[in-house]
């Protein structure tokens, strides 16, 4: 043996867990919600997405290369990954240009001010959406209908979200009892045959993604279970008091961003606490939060506001909820 | 009436927050020589640490309060700055002579061959936490530049045909902070000399000869030559290493041309006119038999 | 629900190559070379010079403090030069090399192979003998056994536990003397137990090595007050705070010893070690060493003397391989990288291991994405993450805070990093600076 031996610390051996299997298994539990989006709005899915994922990674690969001018990092996918996301988070008709400002703004100042993957204290895609929802707030909340609907009813361009309709209807002194019989049946929300942004319609499709992670070890159950539990608990107290004013739980759960939020924004590892106690109190947080924005505050939709609050708490939580040293007693 | 009500409340809150803001500023006022202050503005403000103190300002203090100031020494400013501080204090300050870094190590990628390759964290501490580094000698240079990293004033830099750190001597202000990082105390600060020259043993190897020679080319052997050659004594053989002390030394560069192995070094000398250099298969012989020598001379 | 410890843990893969090949004795070296210094504390003091003629068992260095341990001549032979070597540690070290002639041992060692199940000494005599045959732990530690054996004044020893784990990857050396020398390893554990005045004991063996769980559970009826307790398969399950967790559920505070919490913990080659030396009088000079490595032709279980260069190890079991990039004494989550292969054998070299020119790289270090995972797998319950960002940031005092002492260096962390960070580099760093710091303060 005529060649140099390595020499290194131990230990010697490396786990199979790399950032980029992280991330493309993201992106393979995006894949049943994608395909419910692109079922029911046809080509104009396909269309925000393509445009989204890549802004998204032309932004980030620009910026990688001449801003900063470090190694490009744009194939570990994390940049597609919030271009899918930000791409969820909007309705179909969205114009091409502010689908591109969006992107700009979640990869230019949501991630790459903070100096990239890891570092960004909030979630991008969620910087991107809540930038375009409080700009272009008309344009952020005309959903179109399903092409199912169109079919049916060609004259319906657009429709409110249930969302929409319980906010206007509370506001105008209206009982929740009687606008729950506007909205679509919950086994219809469930499948994602009712309007709203591209990727938060359909539940099921959402959970399928969850478990897959969950299977993975991509995630841990900390926080979906405990923002949703939280969320349903809340509701459920709220429409026990009052269930004229107040909506019950199942239809929180069901109607908006609560799904896609719960299982992956919130979960997204960069932006949420490190050990297990935090993870439940980040849940809880964005739980309640959620909850009360949506029957309190002015926005029908609260769960980007309530994730992105609860980021901010992030290393607040990190410092605060150290996990229990060994032989340490309680 | 109501723009009144508003006028008054407004200004009726700026009063009193102005007040409350007084009176905190009076309650929390901290006495502070402005002298302090002055001095501050003297000293160079890299904050490099090399004074030891945290920061010029922990400097400026320091000279302040102390009744005499001649142990204190702003590396970076040299005796310029001290000057000036003095007359801000009214104290006495000597003149001291200029130092710089000196690297003690020459074996480069040809005299010191590498004997395994380092794949961990890129950091000489570290390196040096885990094993003797990737040559045979266990106290040299693992280039890795932890003082690279260490030096504020990018006055050091590593050589990257030879892996070896070099000294920039004009950027160079012997702060101390190289000297501190390296794992190996391969860096010393010496007399940066008359006309910046400077003559200095750049090897740290403590091996027996046949040891150190086996390891690197360029290694000190301890022979002792040097050492009888000088005739003002500066240089002291302790643990097969040659020192030359830097107070005591007239750079007349004897040593360094009986230096067997070339470890010692001389730094921004005209160059010699012509001497002839011994043939190599020659030097390698008169240091196998300085090795002979020493090792004899060991045992008894 | 078999036993484990509850905190963190990882799965590396077992990779046990050598699990069913038997105990080889490797074939007497021509020249040995035995550094002085092969345990935790002080190095031993010489006893030997240029020239004498030793003989196998006889003592060439004497123990140079409590915490210290003797050396033997593994061989006989003449002592041909005190030099300093390069061993495992990475560094050279001071050490005694013999030329090999003959294989003539001191006259008191039993060298027949009957089993001595009596215990005639008393529990000082035992432990004079054992600190006198210089045997140090054998699970990788090298903590003189003497020491762990003498109880301080106002404790009490409650329980023995054995490890048996052998969690670390590729290893099998401790799998095959359990299976092999059952018998001896339980009447050393006997030993031990009489030592410390303590009448039950543990067998922790994890369930990958069934046939060693049944042959012990075979076994130890004929002997009172031994249990053997399989465990789930986990690493760090060998540590000896995670052992003591996982078998008696006590777990030992921050900074405190396991006989705080009435616990002794041996591994079972020391046990047999033991054995050798009260019924044998045969002090610690060979051991088990596992060879091993994907590319390795013929991975082995030898019984090599102490002092053996790995070279040799490396040919009875096929050569080295082209391909090698890096040789490893110990396993491959915490053991050290070898400088050449003319490294002697020592009493913690527990097993030789080769990894091809593609696993001996490490990978790209990326940003690290705050995951948790090794907030998640750390058995201590600290924060790898956040230790190494305050070695960067020098925040000594800090670390401190933090418990980076208690860090195990069972190197989880880093082998589960996505990022490939180098973690226990830099805590590592973090424990030896702040370890300095401290014993300035004393000062």
């Amino acid at each position: 043996m005529n060649k140099l031996i390595t020499i290194s610390q131990s230990p010697h051996v490396e786990g199979d867990f790399t950032v980029k299997k992280i991330m493309y298994s993201v992106l393979i539990a995006l894949v049943p919600a994608l395909a419910v989006s692109i079922y029911y709005f046809g080509f104009d899915a396909v269309r925000v997405i393509l445009i989204a994922v890549a802004a998204s990674v032309f932004f980030e690969y620009i910026i990688q290369k001449f801003l900063i001018k470090g190694k490009t990092t744009v194939t570990d996918g994390s940049a597609i990954i919030t271009g899918v996301l930000l791409a969820f988070n909007v309705p179909s008709n969205l114009p091409i240009w502010m689908i591109i400002l969006g992107a700009l703004i979640a990869i230019g100042v949501g991630k790459m001010t903070f100096g990239g993957l890891g570092k960004n204290p909030f979630n991008p895609a969620l910087v991107g959406r809540v930038f375009l929802l409080i700009s272009f707030p008309v344009d952020m909340t005309t959903w179109p209908s399903n092409r199912f609907a169109l079919a049916i009813n060609p004259d319906a361009v657009t429709g409110a979200t249930p969302l929409a309709i319980l906010k206007e209807g509370v506001k105008n002194g209206e009982k929740v009892t009687d606008l729950l019989s506007q909205i679509p049946p919950y086994l219809d929300m469930f499948f994602g045959n009712v309007g709203g942004s591209l990727g938060e319609i359909s539940a099921f499709a959402l959970i399928i993604g969850l478990l897959y992670m969950l299977m993975k070890k991509v995630i841990s159950w900390h926080i979906p279970l405990t923002m949703l539990g939280t969320i349903f608990v809340f509701s459920e107290i709220l429409h026990f008091a009052n269930p004229e004013r107040f909506a019950d739980p199942v239809f929180h759960l069901l109607t908006g961003g609560v799904m896609l939020g719960a299982i992956f924004m919130a979960t997204d590892m960069v932006t949420s606490p490190m050990s297990k106690k935090g993870m439940i109190i980040f849940g809880v947080g964005i739980g309640v939060l959620t909850i009360i924005i949506r029957n309190f505050g002015a926005y029908p939709e609260g769960v980007s506001f309530a994730i992105l609050i609860m980021n901010m708490f992030v290393p607040l939580i990190n410092k605060y909820c150290k996990p229990k040293l060994f032989g340490e007693k309680v | 009436m109501t723009i009144l009500v508003t006028i008054i409340t407004l200004v009726s809150i700026g009063v009193i927050a102005a007040v409350i803001l007084f009176l905190v500023a009076q309650k929390f006022k901290v006495f502070e020589n402005p002298k302090i202050d002055e001095v501050e503005e003297a000293l160079p403000g890299a904050n490099c640490g090399g004074c030891g103190f945290p920061g010029c300002r922990g400097m400026a203090e320091a000279l302040v309060n102390a009744d005499d100031i001649s142990t204190l020494f702003c590396t970076v400013g040299g005796n310029e700055t001290m000057a000036e501080v003095a007359k801000i204090l009214g104290k006495e300050v000597t003149a001291k002579d200029p130092m710089v870094a000196v690297v003690r190590c020459n074996g480069n990628f040809e005299k010191r061959k590498r004997t395994n390759q380092y794949d961990g964290s890129a950091t000489c501490v570290m390196a040096a936490n885990l094993y003797s580094g990737d040559t045979a000698c266990e106290y040299g240079c693992l280039g890795l530049g932890d003082c690279v990293k260490a030096c504020n004033f990018d006055a050091i830099k590593i050589d990257k045909t030879t892996g070896l750190p070099v000294v920039n001597q004009d950027n160079c202000v012997a702060c101390g902070a190289c000297v501190e990082a390296c794992p190996r105390n391969i860096i010393e600060l010496r007399k940066k000399g008359p006309k910046d020259r400077r003559v200095f043993v750049s090897c740290v190897n403590k091996d027996k000869g046949a040891l150190a020679m086996k390891a690197c080319k360029s290694a000190c052997i301890g022979c002792g030559k040097c050492a009888k050659v000088c005739p003002f004594g500066a240089i002291t053989i302790e643990n097969n290493l040659a020192y030359i002390d830097f107070e005591k030394c007239k750079l007349c560069r004897k040593c360094v041309a009986v230096c067997p192995t070339g470890a010692i070094h001389e730094v921004n000398f005209p160059a010699k006119k012509a001497v002839a250099k011994p043939e190599k298969k020659k030097q390698t012989e008169e240091i196998k038999e300085e090795i002979n020598k020493t090792s004899e001379n060991k045992l008894n | 629900m078999l036993k484990t410890f509850s905190k963190g843990g990882v799965h590396p893969a077992a990779n046990k190559l050598s699990a069913d090949k038997a105990i080889e004795i490797l074939p007497l070296p021509k020249t040995v070379t035995i550094p002085i210094s092969q345990h935790i504390g002080a190095p031993a003091k010489l006893l030997v010079k240029k020239g004498d003629k030793v003989k196998v068992g006889q003592k060439i260095a004497e123990s140079g403090g409590f915490v210290s341990a003797n050396i033997h001549s593994s061989v006989s032979g003449t002592v041909s030069k005190i030099d300093k070597i390069f061993d495992a540690s990475g560094y050279k070290k001071p050490c005694v090399i013999i030329n090999v002639e003959g294989d003539e041992w001191e006259e008191n060692i039993d060298k027949s192979k009957d089993l001595k199940k009596d215990i005639s000494l008393s529990a000082e005599e035992i432990l004079k003998k054992v600190s006198e045959a210089g045997i140090v732990g054998l699970g990788g530690a090298t903590f003189p056994s003497h020491v762990k054996l003498s109880i301080p004044k106002g404790k009490k020893a409650e329980v023995l536990i054995l490890n048996g784990v052998e969690c670390e990857p590729y290893l099998t050396a401790d799998h095959r003397l359990m299976l092999e020398k059952t018998d001896e390893i339980l009447v050393g554990i006997k030993i031990l137990m009489k030592a410390l005045n303590v009448d039950k004991a543990f067998i922790g063996i994890e369930n990958n090595k069934p046939d060693a769980i049944n042959r012990f559970n075979k076994f130890v009826e004929n002997y009172d007050g031994i249990q053997v307790v399989p465990l789930k398969m986990k690493y760090p399950q060998g540590g000896e705070k995670q052992l003591i967790k996982a078998v008696a559920k006590r777990e030992v505070p921050s900074g405190a010893l396991p006989i705080d919490v009435g616990a002794v913990v041996h591994n079972v080659g020391t046990a047999f070690a033991v054995y050798e030396a009260i019924q044998k009088n045969k002090p610690l000079f060979e051991r088990v060493v596992t060879v091993t490595g994907k590319s390795v032709k013929n991975p082995l279980n030898l019984l090599v003397r102490v002092g053996t260069p790995t070279i040799n190890l490396i040919e009875a079991a096929g050569g080295i391989p082209e391909n090698t990039g890096k040789i490893v004494s110990g396993g491959p989550m915490m053991g050290k990288a070898l400088v050449n292969t003319d490294v002697p054998i020592t009493k913690g070299s527990s097993g030789v291991l080769l990894f091809e020119e593609k696993e001996s790289k490490r990978q790209d270090v990326q940003n690290c994405i705050r995951c948790g995972k090794c907030v998640s797998v750390c058995p201590m319950g600290l924060e790898p993450y956040l230790l190494m960002n305050m070695v960067e940031s020098k925040m000594w005092e800090e670390l401190e805070k933090n418990n980076v002492l208690d860090c195990i260096e069972c190197g989880s962390c880093m082998f589960t990093c996505p990022s490939q960070r180098p973690l226990l580099d830099y805590i590592r760093l973090g424990k030896s600076t702040v370890t300095k710091i401290k014993r300035s303060r004393k000062k």
